[in-house]
């Protein structure tokens, strides 16, 4: 597997670590213990095409958004995670 | 069919041509008391103990390919029962008693060797975890002992004694663990299970669950037809999220991929299982003469059972660190199978909030050696409809309720665990 990075071009996995699905969005300060519960531990587990926010540590340093297929693991899109990947880590 | 050394002689007498199927390949009946959904190791396990534990006959086991085409045929064999904390040090102490008499309990030969499982320390701050990690064993009742380097040196003097950046100090050695041959496991609950009423029903894939006005599970749509059941059990592992949707469930799981790797045959070197404890890299050498290891999952969620170069370059550069010979020595197979990562790195078997539903799963990269004692309590909650003693607390709700077991401390991130 590769991940042609929009910054740096086609670069190897092993530059790459990996956060996870990229829907599960954090719920706003005073939402429900659910809805906390649902964020932190239950996930989709897609079989298919996935969204999801790579971090390319090896490279430019940016949080990306990647669509991949969990089953062949083939790449359809790459883009730079905006705003996304930092409020997803917490910055 | 009951093996012995006389059936074995009299094969032996007539060119070994008289040996019979092991286990029975059953056609689908139209009701089950229990139906069990995967035919790896613990769903096997789980229609033994069911049929000769708990008195439950009328039982099928639904395999979607052959049986063990799953983890059980794909892992690297480790059985053993060093785990840290509450929950999970009972549970497998129990699983490693079930491995030290299943040739007896199945009359079949699965090679079980305690050979003995080593995890190499390379830092003072290391040793004291091992250290504490023996004395929770020792605490209860499993044994477990600290070797310092020159124990150590005596036991593999083939190791890599001058790294000077990760220094091998020392290991924490359980003498009982080992490795298991994980077909004939496989084998073994199938011979075993079929001979006591079980239908092992293969090509057969649950595709949708049969639910009553309120709700119930009363039976599964396959595709080998319709089947009712009075109870369902999912031991799917991978696969785990994908059937539980069918039931309208989502779970604390992510699927990952986990590679194995043997090299060509050479002679014998390895004496026991042994970890690297600087990367991740594990190692045991097979009756065959092939170096079996691995190391960490590739970390991404993957339902293709295969993985990727880094995480081969990652784990042979670990085996050089610890043995700068094996660079001479070819890779002659590797593979990868789907490993169901809870969110705190333990199993949950449970019942569902789906009535009739009943859930085994979460076992990421470790359930091998779980397999005897999984059977024993997914049977006891399937027979019982309650908790087993020692899988008390693998609760589906516990992490809501923050009772998560979480041995390696890293929170829901299932790639660190
Ligand atoms: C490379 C590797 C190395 C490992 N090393 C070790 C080790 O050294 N020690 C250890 O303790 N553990 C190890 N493990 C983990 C261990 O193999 C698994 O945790 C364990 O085998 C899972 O239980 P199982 O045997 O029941 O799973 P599986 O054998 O995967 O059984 C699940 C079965 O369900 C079937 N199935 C799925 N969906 C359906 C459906 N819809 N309908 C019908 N059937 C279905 C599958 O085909 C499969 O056969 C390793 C795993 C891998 C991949
Ligand atoms: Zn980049």
């Amino acid at each position: 597997m590769r991940i042609v990075c929009p910054f740096c071009g086609e670069r190897e996995l092993g530059e790459f670590t990996y956060l996870g699905d990229a829907k599960p969005a954090r719920p706003a300060a005073g939402a429900s213990e659910d809805d906390v519960f649902d964020y932190v531990y239950l996930r989709d587990n897609i079989a298919g095409a996935m969204s999801e926010h790579w971090y390319h540590a090896g490279g430019c340093r940016a949080w990306l958004k990647v669509t991949r297929n969990t089953l062949t693991h083939e790449i359809s899109s790459v883009e730079p995670a905006a705003g996304v990947g930092a409020a997803k880590v917490g910055a | 069919m009951k093996y012995s050394i006389f059936s074995l002689a009299r094969a032996a007498f007539s060119g070994h041509k008289t040996w019979q199927r092991t286990w029975r390949d059953a056609s689908p009946k139209d009701h089950y008391d229990v139906v069990i959904i995967g035919g790896g190791g613990h769903g096997l396990a789980t229609a033994w103990f069911l049929a000769g534990e708990y008195g439950i006959r009328n039982v099928a086991v639904l395999e979607k390919g052959w049986i063990g085409s799953g983890n059980a045929g794909r892992n690297t064999t480790i059985i053993r029962s060093n785990y840290g904390l509450p929950g999970n040090t009972g549970f497998y102490e129990l699983s490693m008693k079930l491995w030290e008499r299943m040739e007896q309990d199945l009359n079949y030969n699965t090679m079980v060797s305690q050979r003995g499982v080593i995890n190499l320390y390379h830092s003072d701050a290391q040793r004291d975890a091992y250290a504490r990690r023996g004395n929770t064993m020792r605490i209860n009742g499993i044994d477990a002992a600290l070797l310092d380097l020159s124990a150590v040196k005596k036991m593999m003097p083939f190791l890599n004694f001058d790294n000077a950046r990760f220094p091998v100090q020392g290991g924490l050695l359980q003498r009982r663990g080992g490795t298991a041959r994980h077909d004939a496991v496989v084998w073994g609950y199938a011979h075993a299970a079929s001979a006591l009423g079980v239908d092992i029903i293969q090509n057969c894939e649950v595709s949708g669950f049969v639910r009553d006005a309120n709700g119930k599970v009363t039976g599964v749509e396959t595709s080998r037809g319709k089947i009712s059941a009075g109870k369902v059990g999912m031991a799917v592992a991978g696969s785990s999220s994908r059937v539980a949707a069918m039931a309208g469930l989502r779970l604390p799981i992510e699927s990952h991929v986990l590679q194995a790797f043997v090299s060509e045959a050479i002679k014998p070197l390895i004496p026991n299982v042994m970890t690297f404890g600087a990367g991740h890299f594990y190692v045991s050498q097979s009756d065959k003469g092939g170096l079996v290891f691995g190391g960490d999952i590739d970390g991404y969620n993957s339902y293709a059972q295969r993985g990727n170069m880094s995480v081969m370059e990652d784990v042979c550069e670990g085996g050089m660190a610890l043995m700068p010979m094996i660079g001479r020595v070819r890779l002659l197979r590797q593979w990868g199978g789907i490993m169901d990562m809870s969110m705190d790195g333990s199993p949950i078997i449970d019942k569902t909030p789906v009535d009739g539903l009943y859930l085994n799963a979460g076992w990421c990269y470790g359930g091998f050696k779980a397999t005897p004692g999984s059977g024993l309590v997914f049977a006891h909650l399937l027979a019982r409809d309650e908790l087993h003693k020692e899988a008390a607390r693998f609760r589906l709700d516990r992490f809501r309720r923050g009772a998560v077991i979480d041995e390696k401390g890293v929170g829901a991130q299932p790639n660190l665990h």
